[in-house]
């Protein structure tokens, strides 16, 4: 059976943001946000029917201004946070705010396909996350398990916890730490870690790799030099509570145990330029999928340091009584750790890849230049995972 | 009569009325009787094939057939032949007829004449019989007379040959009591003269009988009298055993005899292995004593040669002695044996490794090795002859793991020895930096350094060979080969500490080039051929990343959309040239130039093509026209599709060109990603061009493809004019006046 080829879908501006729609669990759905100065930006909202291997789009424009970040809301499908740049006079300011698309969007209805096209639908501001203080958002994460109230953005050298009432109409912040060093330290990225009643939030900063528990906004490790050079991006495995991956400008995709920071469990160095994301698959977390700048996109396949290192468990007499192709795959050699798959349909930086959140088999990754695609796991890994 | 007979007895020259007749019969009888034994052999064909007409015996014409018909035969005649041809045979029948009557004739007179001579001598015989039956009469009658007088002899003799008997009896037994009576003083005078195997054979002919009658008082005194001389024998004996001056065989003759006269095996083994400790231990303490710390230690092969003659020698007589003495005691004085031979091995190996511990701290190779050859020949006799007692699997153990420590040592020698060789480079390399003089040239330093260490390298392995060497006799253990084979490896991994300055430190796999039996050559070179790309390839990044981290920073730290016009190039870039022109230098040094993509010569001068007005239309003009946004893209998609896409850290070839590409693109490739992370105000984005038009000016040189240099600065500036909202790019001619100045 052939591999179904990718699905490619190309945007008219820049893009660097890309996220599932997270609380969406039934229909594939991802979530891009454009980057252009001259123009309103929009957050193209991307369908993929999985049967007829097709994609529909709406687009809703965001006028605040270029989308750096943009992530769902994990309890409502209409909600969704920000980070964009606003621009006034000779200054940049990168903010955040927490967004709800019209309703008749957030299921993916088809009814009205033509006119969405055409007269492009607005997102309606919940709330500004208010940044004036702290500097510059870089990232806004929502808790993963949560009922959509709780969040944490990245702001400059700040972590802050927000607390969203009255229907998310207003943001509260609830507690913060900061951090304090010599020269100019900024968060690049940050993810809450799904694990320990959702406590633990880790957040890259330069080199360093460091967690926080969300209680007393106290810091509880740190992995000074986790990479040799910019930690771009990190990820929790959703399965083991300490598993946590990372990748930089070292070209270097590093798995981490965070019970001991000194050395790394495993080091994967296959990409040719930064690695800027890192994903765990939501249910099979020996898939693991990063974009670089070397416009390639990789999913690897690290059994040896998953949830499932002899592959999953079955019970010989049920395959006896299989078809014979399957039980014969049963009986091959737990695989290796090993790249499965190399994806080159893009031509300039991967800046962003996500798995969707409905289908685990499915993951979308995204281009400067505006193309987005979307590609399956190869279909005999994916038999073998789950026979 | 007698005519006939002389007739008969010479037939050949028979007076037959035809003389030629059996002349000529006599072949053709023989031939015939030679056809018949043919014919019965089922030979049929041969000779008689090639006979005209072959007999049949069935055939009733054949005259000698057994079927013969004279009816049919003359019927065939007369039938057959014409009148001439019947004349013939019949005078030929006659002749033939003549020929077998005297034939018969004769055989009849010979046959009588024998008859007759038969007669006469049956005759004589029966005279002759008559004759011996007489003879035979008196014969028997002689014979009766003889057996009665032997009778009446025997007879009379009777008595006295009874009287003899008894006497030769009382004789022996007279002889036997005068020994047992004697038994004592012979045996004391055994004793005093030393002859205790005599008196251990007299002790043991009298035991017995001594034990049967030991009920009469008489007999009793004598066996009172022989054991205690016994006893004292046994005393003397173990005395001497106990003595121990003399020899092992001496000893073990003293076993001998103690076991003869009864004594319990058991404590004799005990004692016997006891002396024999305390004499090997004589000669570990001698070993030991050899060891000690004091005197000047004779050289290990002297030390092993004493061991294996003294110790191994003796362990050799005692298994040996033991093995026959104690035969009888089975698998439990074996064991005994193996357990002794066990811990004495143990104690001299213990020995020996201290001896050899000695040693490891350098010196003479060949003379360790046959000093090792010498103590694993001479431990394999007691090897076989005890097998139980696994010393040879010791003694293996010993000479590998001396083998292996001397391989470690060599390896750490070979460390300490390029280490130096770096320090050394190391201070001359930063010597006449200070000094500002001109020192010696890269390239001299890195031939000093390659030739040393291979020099190094040569003469460990060299002696690290003699372990190999054909002749000596552990050499074809596997372990050994196994263990020159890790040598290797641990040399290349010498050969990859990265420093970090390290242009002088990738030497083309020369050091290996030494022939090795033991890894081929090829995988040597491959593997120093990896690491050398490896440390290059690392030294690319290391270069590109301190360019890459000094743009990272310039372009992060400015606040471009609030910078000024130009006026210069940032001081930046102009550290970036100077710095690749540095690292140029230095490769220069140690790598050739490389291959070029050919260009026009006048490269340097040609005009920054992004920015001459008709491309820069074509490439970013729609940014300008709010029309059609998606023209950006599909220009710069096209534009992509035409240029092959940019392996940012690729591995690296090993010359100049190569070097410098690599490191160039990493750091171009950093600033485009930078680029793409800022907002420009007009003025940044005229920045960025200047900066980029300096670097095109004088980066080209350097690389190998310098449409790569264009590809990624025209990228670098097309994402800052896209990342500007008024993108206003700058007259080329303004850029270029700029970039001259500065």
């Amino acid at each position: 059976m052939e591999d179904d080829a990718p699905v490619i879908y190309g945007l008219e501006f820049q893009a660097r943001a890309l996220t599932p729609q997270t609380a969406e669990t039934d229909a594939i759905r991802f979530l891009v946000g454009t980057q252009s100065l001259k123009y309103d930006n929009q957050i193209h909202i991307i369908d993929f029917d999985d049967e007829n291997n097709m994609i529909n789009k709406k687009v809703l424009l965001h006028q605040a201004g270029e989308i750096w970040h943009i992530s769902a809301s994990p309890a409502d499908r209409g909600v969704l946070a920000t980070c964009y740049n606003r621009t006034s006079d000779s200054k940049v300011l990168t903010c955040a705010a927490v967004w709800r698309m019209p309703k008749e969007l957030e299921s993916g209805s088809h009814e009205s396909p033509d006119d969405s096209s055409s007269t492009a639908q607005t997102l309606e501001l919940l709330c500004h996350l208010d940044n004036t203080a702290h500097g510059n958002m870089a990232c806004v994460v929502w808790e993963p398990m949560g009922d959509g109230k709780r969040i944490i953005s990245l702001a400059d050298n700040h972590i802050l916890l927000w607390d969203l009432q009255e229907s998310s109409s207003q943001a509260v912040l609830a507690s913060s730490a900061s951090l304090e060093g010599k020269g100019q330290l900024r968060f690049t990225s940050g993810r809450w870690s799904p694990h320990h009643n959702c406590t633990q939030v880790a957040t890259a900063s330069d080199t360093t790799l460091r967690g926080w528990d969300t209680r007393s906004m106290s810091q509880i490790y740190c992995i000074e030099n986790a990479h040799g050079q910019l930690v771009r991006d990190l990820d929790f495995n959703p399965n083991k509570q300490y598993y946590l991956a990372s990748c930089g400008d070292d070209c270097k995709v590093k798995f981490w145990d965070t019970r001991n920071v000194t050395e790394p469990v495993k080091t994967l160095e296959e990409h040719s330029h930064w690695v800027w994301n890192v994903r765990y698959n939501h249910s099979h977390d020996q898939l693991v999928l990063t974009g670089s700048s070397d416009s390639r996109v990789m999913l690897s396949n690290m059994v040896s340091i998953s949830s499932e290192p002899f592959g999953h468990l079955v019970d010989d007499d049920d395959i006896s009584d299989q078809e014979d192709h399957r039980s014969e795959e049963k009986s091959k050699e737990p695989l290796q750790d090993n790249v499965i798959a190399t994806y080159e349909e893009h031509e300039d930086s991967v800046y962003a890849v996500d798995w969707s959140s409905a289908d685990p088999w499915l993951f979308a990754s995204l281009s400067y230049d505006g193309r987005l695609v979307i590609n399956r796991v190869p279909r005999a890994l994916k038999y073998h995972i789950l026979l | 009569m007698a005519a006939a007979a002389t007739a008969g007895s010479s037939p050949g020259s028979g007076p037959g009325d035809s003389p030629e007749g059996p002349e000529a019969e006599a072949p053709e009888r023989r031939r015939k009787a030679h056809g018949m034994l043919k014919l019965y052999y089922g030979l049929s064909e041969g000779e008689a094939a090639g006979r005209p007409a072959g007999p049949d015996p069935l055939d009733p014409t054949d005259l000698n057939g057994a079927h013969f018909d004279p009816e049919v035969y003359l019927d065939k005649l007369r039938r057959e032949c014409p009148l001439a041809q019947l004349m013939d045979s019949e005078t030929d029948m006659v002749r033939q007829i003549r020929a077998l009557d005297s034939d018969m004739q004769t055989l009849v007179y010979e046959n009588y004449n024998k008859f007759i001579s038969a007669t006469d001598t049956i005759r004589k015989m029966k005279n002759d019989f008559r004759k011996m039956e007489d003879e035979m009469d008196r014969l028997a009658t002689n014979m009766a007379v003889i057996t009665d007088f032997s009778a009446r002899i025997s007879a009379t003799l009777q008595d006295r040959h009874e009287r003899i008997t008894k006497l030769a009896g009382v004789h022996a037994l007279l002889r036997k009591l005068q020994f047992l009576f004697e038994l004592p003083s012979r045996l004391t005078k055994c004793v005093e003269l030393g002859a205790y195997g005599q008196a251990v054979r007299y002790q043991g002919r009298a035991q017995a009988v001594l034990q049967q009658y030991q009920h009469l008082p008489s007999f009793r005194a004598i066996q009172d009298d022989c054991q205690v001389i016994t006893a004292r024998l046994a005393q003397q004996l173990r005395q001497r055993f106990r003595e121990g001056g003399s020899g092992a065989p001496e000893q073990a003759e003293c076993v001998e005899l103690l076991l003869a006269l009864g004594e319990p095996a058991e404590e004799l083994c005990e004692e016997f292995l006891a002396h024999a400790r305390g004499r090997l231990e004589e000669e570990l303490r001698s070993l030991e004593a050899e060891l000690g710390p004091s005197p000047p230690a004779p050289d290990v092969l002297e030390f092993t040669d004493h061991g294996g003659s003294g110790f191994v020698g003796g362990l050799c007589q005692v298994a040996a002695a033991y093995q026959e003495l104690f035969a009888a005691q089975g698998p439990a004085g074996a064991e005994k044996l193996a357990a002794f031979t066990r811990e004495l091995g143990s104690r001299y190996f213990a020995l020996v490794e201290r001896r050899l511990a000695q040693e490891q701290g350098g010196g003479d190779n060949s003379l360790l090795v046959r000093a090792l050859d010498r103590f694993h020949r001479r431990l394999r006799a007691p090897g076989a002859l005890l097998a139980a007692a696994g010393l040879t699997d010791a003694a293996t153990e010993i000479v590998e793991r001396v083998a292996r420590e001397r391989l470690g040592h060599h390896l750490q020698g070979l460390r300490a020895a390029f280490l130096g060789c770096l320090t050394d480079v190391r201070q001359a390399l930063a010597a006449p930096r200070v000094a500002g003089k001109e020192g010696p040239g890269l390239a001299e330093l890195l031939a000093n350094v390659a030739s040393s260490i291979l020099s190094h390298i040569k003469a460990s392995l060299a002696a690290v060979h003699l372990f190999t060497a054909k002749e000596v006799s552990f050499s074809n253990k596997p372990y050994f080969r196994m263990g020159l084979e890790h040598l290797e490896p641990q040399q290349r991994v010498i050969n990859s500490p990265t420093w970090k300055r390290g242009p002088a430190w990738i030497w083309a796999p020369s050091p290996c080039r030494d022939q090795s039996p033991v890894t081929p050559v090829s995988t040597l070179c491959a593997e120093a051929r990896e690491t050398a790309r490896r440390l290059l390839t690392h030294y690319v990044k290391v270069q590109g990343l301190v360019i890459s981290q000094m743009l990272r920073k310039s372009v992060e730290t400015r606040d471009w959309l609030s910078t000024l016009e130009p006026r210069n190039v940032r001081a930046v870039m102009k550290r970036v040239v100077e710095d690749t022109t540095a690292i140029d230098v230095q490769v220069g040094l140690l790598y050739e130039e490389g291959v070029r993509k050919a260009q026009s010569s006048d490269s340097s001068k040609r005009t920054f093509s992004v920015y001459s007005s008709s491309r820069q239309q074509g490439r970013y003009a729609p940014s300008y026209t709010p029309s059609a946004p998606m023209d950006t893209n599909l220009l710069s998609n096209i534009q992509k599709l035409f240029s092959e896409r940019i392996d940012v850290f690729s591995p690296v070839e090993f010359n100049k060109v190569s070097v410098l590409t690599g490191i160039i693109k990493i750091s171009l490739k950093t600033l485009l990603e930078c680029v793409r992370l800022r907002t420009f105000g007009r003025f940044g984005l005229q920045q960025v061009q200047v900066d980029c038009h300096f670097l095109q000016l004088y980066l080209w040189r350097f690389v190998a493809d310098e449409e790569l240099v264009h590809l990624l600065l025209d990228e670098v500036v097309a994402s800052a004019a896209l990342r500007c909202p008024d993108p206003v790019p700058m007259e080329p001619s303004v850029v270029e006046v700029i970039c001259e100045r500065g």
